[in-house]
């Protein structure tokens, strides 16, 4: 059994455990320690581990079917092993919270991070896709059980979701299966990312018919991302979530439709990525999710609404970095990923802890609480600062890759965009995300100017968390801040993730 | 390459770790983090003195975005004569505040905070001085507004002080908006954004080729550089910060809003002059703006009351001055500021008037001090006899400022006004009522603050401040008065600019000597002896209305955008895209029963196959784009 295999299924066992009747908090926060230890130690060691041909490393795999060929393989590459840094961070501070209902708190979190996990880590596509699903369910009951609201709210809300996920997740599934059909040759069916890109690498698929696959991933994957304009799940689901289970998904879960197009997509249909007019799609969507979606942000008056908001927002800048997709910006993507879960599990979790005990969240009503929560505060202004993209913290570096990959010419003195007098319709779009960056900027000071400044009107109070519950939000922070100071960690594990650099087409 | 000095490492990481042990053991340290603070930033000045007159060249200081022969964006810090000059000036000016607001926060309960952002500040302005490509500047860049964030903002309980910090905070960021785009397209075209292989780019490389085949192109990077310095050294029409973020204390409107971060913009474009000066519309437009700003702030300086605010616009407009400087030098080739910064008459000015308006600054904030928080001047007045050492020394940074021959505001002043005079005949104009305008408003308040009698009880009982805030006050009157004498500005890096005085050799001098008597003169004849303002002109006191139109420009233009784009969002995003596909799938599921709908899974598989099905006929059965 190899350790990633523990990594996946340890959160499961957790789980049913504690369903079964364990301790609820020992055995979760245990789980969740062992296995940030765990990965953690695999993220230290990944430089020197012995990788395959593909880049990955601690490969293992167990045959379930020959035809179709379905096996259980886990294996990590770059991309796999930061999203699962990111998942055993995020999942060990949702576990930390004070929750009220422990039992299913519990048990729906560590099933999420097992999915999350499973998804992030496996090679055969067939369980790649079911963790994700098996991530999704909990997702759903949680909310509609205990989310924030009335329960006519809470229900709509979930079922929303599930439709919106549901259709998303299926139209994925049909993407998958046709691009297993078109790569499977020889009378077998093969799941196996291994194999299919080594046939994809061999020969090839046509690329008018690459376009279309990637362009149905897209959508697939695109909705479980939350991308323009199939993103009207996500706002309304982070809002009224109960707060680990906003961190997990907005964090952890929802980077699972990225991954995907980093993982398969991009690499198994290189040309259909080029194709003008999938990317001309692609970027009039990643440019609805930055400026309508920065517009909309800005319209909110409530933290939850605005903080869930700006997550959907802020996927328009991951899109750049894949139509971009020069490995420049394809690393910044993924140090993004990493960068905007960690961000936004820390501002969901003050969030909840702020619900808890002002009773609401609308700005016209808050006001002053620096002086009454100096902690609270300090860490609510990294995060927020982090997610404004401001230098010295993760999601700098990020952002700051994703805008260079759009700036990348294959030969700048020939190069079609400056005939055409400037900016090509990449350029423009990372033009919009700079104008972005400033929407985000008025959105995410206003708020903490709102809470946290000038003087308590209404007299509502706010303290600070006693120390044991510090623990997990310093944790976020100070991840923050070194992966802002030295994004060289996470481009380490990155190194040799992406192939030669590709240039931007249009 | 080799490894930096350790005075190169302290000058940039001390203050750093200050800020961060204070941030992380404020309550531990208590008055300890005040001592450390002061300690870090007295030891980075005699590191910046080590590192005057050492070897120019570019030592790597850290990695950060490194990814092998593919990009490489480091920390790299370059030494040579403008960033040994200029970061002289900070250390030198930031030594200051720091003893200065030993004295003046004294009673601040928020103590730590305060100088913990001071060392976060003194941190990111180091950096920018130091920086050898435009991303690492870029990055300080973002830093210096953080830490000019949580300055203004120091109390943040006060609702003015927040609304100030946010609106310096984004101002400077629609600034970087066009900073970034500029970086960006330079990086696109040279393959490297150091100042180095840009500057060889433009003689003999891919940034040749382009800025004689797209002009255009040339000319938004330039401008786009131009903007960030727009934010950041706050010129028209990005001003409005500034004035607002007098909100801070004063020792920091000394620091940050006078002599360095505001003054980050005109060294940063001194930078990058040789592209600036490849595009000649982008060299008309910086002078031109320069030149604007020097002018109508000027003319908003003559009629503001607070203390701080005359002198905030009055640093707008010699920020004018310099970025005005910045474009004439340009404009001309043969210009011995375009071959290498040194001798740059912007330059020269922004490193005489640290000196003078650091000093205003902390005489104003004596005065403040004195008068227990009041800064209208209409409340001062007599304050020379109760105040006499703040007195002469705030007089000889009048005195500077107003360009009085022998001080060094008159020599750097000089230096602007004759490139003016041989490159733009308006733009001279201009540069001469502005300092006209400069000695009339420098001379009311001197004279309204300080002569007279006292209008108000608290003038009535000021009394001089204690020594920790007199010594600043003198050392900083020492440089106002000797910094443009030859041998001191040599041995500080900052070389006089050289002029040649082929036209008409004493113009200049006798213009700028005309304008400063009538503009003193009248100031002092108009105001002797006043109680309340004999001249009342609205527009200028309120600032020509320019906060009022960004007012209305966030109200309707983003705010009003923001609920329709909302509004928009809900109908078509909402609707068309789920509840439309979901409204036909549960009019299907009615008629076809045999489904048993009602249950999750058969609205999911049905509203699955129906996206699948409007997939299909988009790429299937329409004609695909593209093809």
């Amino acid at each position: 059994m190899s350790l990633l295999e523990i990594v996946i299924l340890l959160p499961l066992l957790a789980a049913i455990a504690i369903a079964s009747g364990a301790q609820a908090r020992i055995t979760a926060v245990t789980a969740s320690v062992i296995n940030l230890a765990i990965v953690i130690w695999l993220a230290l060691g990944f430089g020197a581990a012995s990788r395959d041909a593909d880049g990955y490393a601690y490969v293992f795999k167990r045959i379930m079917l020959d035809n179709p060929s379905i096996g259980f393989g886990v294996g990590a590459d770059g991309v796999a092993m930061v999203m699962a840094l990111l998942t055993v961070l995020v999942t060990f501070a949702a576990i930390w919270q004070i929750v009220d209902k422990p039992a299913s708190y519990y048990t729906a979190s560590l099933l999420i991070s097992a999915g999350a996990l499973g998804a992030f880590l496996s090679t055969d596509l067939f369980f790649l896709y079911a963790f994700h699903e098996l991530a999704l369910i909990p997702t759903f009951l949680m909310i509609g059980l205990y989310g924030h609201g009335d329960a006519a709210h809470r229900r709509a809300v979930a079922w929303k979701t599930t439709i919106y996920l549901g259709a998303g997740s299926l139209v994925l599934l049909a993407g998958l299966a046709w691009l297993v059909l078109e790569y499977s040759g020889g009378g077998r069916l093969t799941f196996d990312l291994m194999a299919l890109r080594a046939q994809a690498a061999s020969a090839p698929l046509d690329a008018a018919k690459q376009a279309p696959i990637f362009f149905i991933l897209l959508v697939g994957f695109g909705t479980l991302v939350s991308l323009f304009p199939f993103h009207s799940w996500a706002a309304p689901a982070y809002a009224t979530a109960p707060t680990p289970i906003a961190m997990l998904h907005s964090g952890v879960l929802k980077k699972f439709g990225l991954f995907g197009l980093i993982r398969i997509a991009l690499p198994l249909l290189p040309a259909g990525a080029t194709t003008p007019w999938v990317q001309q799609a692609l970027i009039w969507m990643l440019v609805g999710n930055i400026l309508v979606m920065g517009f909309v942000t800005l319209n909110q008056n409530r933290l939850d609404d605005l903080l869930a908001n700006s997550s959907v927002m802020h996927m328009g800048y991951l899109f750049l970095g894949i139509a971009a997709g020069t490995q420049v910006a394809l690393n910044g993507t993924v140090l993004l990923m990493f960068a905007h879960g960690i961000s936004i599990a820390l501002l969901f979790a003050l969030c909840g802890r702020m619900r808890n005990q002002l009773g609401t969240l609308e700005f016209s009503k808050l006001g002053g609480l620096a002086s009454h929560a100096p902690f609270i505060a300090v860490i609510f202004a990294f995060g927020a600062f982090a997610s404004i993209g401001l230098p010295g913290l993760a999601n700098f570096a990020g952002e700051l890759m994703i805008f260079i990959g759009c700036f990348q010419f294959a030969d700048p003195l020939k190069h079609a965009v400056l005939d055409a007098g400037g900016f090509g319709p990449l350029q423009w779009a990372a033009v919009a995300g700079l104008w972005g960056v400033v929407i985000s900027a008025v959105y995410m000071l206003r708020a903490w100017r709102k809470i946290f400044q000038g003087s308590a009107t209404s007299g509502l109070f706010m303290s600070d968390p006693l120390r044991g519950q510090r623990l997990p939000l310093l944790v976020l922070t100070i991840v923050l801040l070194v992966c802002g100071c030295f994004p060289g960690i996470l481009l380490g594990l990155l190194k040799a993730a992406f192939g030669a650099a590709k240039v931007a087409a249009l | 390459m080799s490894s930096p000095p350790p005075i190169l490492n302290i000058v940039l990481f001390l203050p750093f770790l200050v800020a961060v042990v204070i941030l992380c053991m404020r309550r531990l340290l208590k008055g300890a983090s005040v001592i450390l603070s002061v300690a870090s930033s007295i030891t980075c000045f005699i590191c910046s003195l080590m590192l005057l007159g050492t070897v120019e060249r570019v030592y790597p200081m850290m990695d950060f975005i490194h990814i092998d022969g593919v990009f490489d964006a480091g920390i790299l810090a370059i030494v040579d004569k403008q960033s040994a000059g200029m970061l002289f000036i900070v250390t030198f000016i930031g030594m200051l505040v720091h003893l200065f607001s030993l004295g003046y926060m004294k009673d601040d309960e928020a103590q730590p905070r305060y100088f913990g952002a001071l060392s976060l500040f003194m941190f990111s302005m180091t950096g920018i001085v130091l920086a050898a490509n435009l991303f690492m500047m870029f990055i300080f860049w973002e830093l210096v507004g953080l830490s000019s964030f949580l300055l203004i903002g120091h109390w943040f309980h006060k609702s003015s002080a927040a609304e100030a910090a946010n609106k310096a905070f984004l101002t400077n960021r629609i600034g970087d908006f066009g900073f970034m785009i500029g970086i960006l397209m330079l990086f696109g075209v040279s393959g490297s954004v150091s100042f180095e292989d840009l500057k060889s780019s433009l003689e003999s490389g891919n940034l040749h080729a382009i800025a004689a085949a797209h002009p255009t192109f040339m000319t938004i990077a330039a401008l786009g550089l131009f903007m960030g310095a727009v934010g950041k050294s706050a010129q028209m029409p990005l001003h409005v910060w500034l004035p607002d973020a007098m909100e801070g204390p004063t020792p920091v409107s000394a620091l940050i809003h006078a002599a360095t971060m505001v003054a980050a913009g005109v060294y940063m474009l001194v930078r990058v002059s040789f592209i600036i000066a490849a595009s000649p519309l982008a060299c008309d437009i910086v002078a031109g703006v320069g030149g604007v700003t020097a002018l109508m702030a000027a003319l908003m300086a003559t009629q503001q009351n607070d203390i701080k605010r005359v002198l905030a616009y009055s640093t707008l407009s010699q920020l004018g001055y310099m970025v005005m400087a910045v474009g004439l030098v340009a404009m001309n080739p043969t210009h011995a500021g375009n071959a290498d910064s040194i001798g740059h008459p912007g330059m020269f000015h922004l490193y005489t008037h640290a000196f003078f308006k650091a000093l205003l600054f902390l005489g104003s904030g004596a005065v403040i001090y004195a008068c227990h928080h009041e800064q209208d001047i209409w409340k001062m007045g007599g304050l020379r006899k109760y105040m006499p050492v703040t007195f002469w020394t705030f007089a000889i940074g009048t005195a500077a400022l107003m360009g009085v021959p022998g001080l060094s505001g008159f020599v750097s002043k000089e230096g602007i006004l004759d490139v003016a005079y041989g490159e733009c005949k308006w733009l001279f104009t201009i540069g001469v009522v502005t300092a006209g305008l400069t000695a009339f408003y420098m001379t009311r308040l001197v004279v309204v603050a300080f002569l007279g009698k006292a209008r108000s009880e608290g003038a009535k009982h000021a009394s001089e401040v204690p020594l920790i805030m007199l010594v600043p006050l003198a050392a900083l009157a020492i440089m106002s008065i000797i910094s443009a004498v030859p041998s001191v500005a040599n041995g500080l890096n900052a070389l006089k600019p050289v002029v040649e005085h082929g036209h008409e050799g004493h113009t200049v001098m006798i213009f700028s000597l005309i304008a400063l008597v009538v503009g003193a003169g009248g100031g002092f004849l108009l105001y002797r002896n006043r109680d309340s303002d004999p001249v009342s002109i609205k527009l200028f006191a309120n600032k020509f209305y320019i906060d009022e139109f960004y007012a209305g420009l966030i109200k309707y233009g983003q705010d009003r955008v923001a609920w329709v784009v909302n509004a928009l969002e809900r109908i078509f995003a909402d609707g068309l895209v789920a509840r439309l596909p979901a409204a036909i799938v549960s009019k299907m599921g009615s008629q076809l029963r045999v489904l048993q709908c009602g249950r999750l899974q058969a609205y999911t598989f049905l509203l699955g196959a129906g996206v699948l099905f409007v997939i299909y006929i988009l790429v299937f059965v329409l004609p695909a784009p593209g093809h």
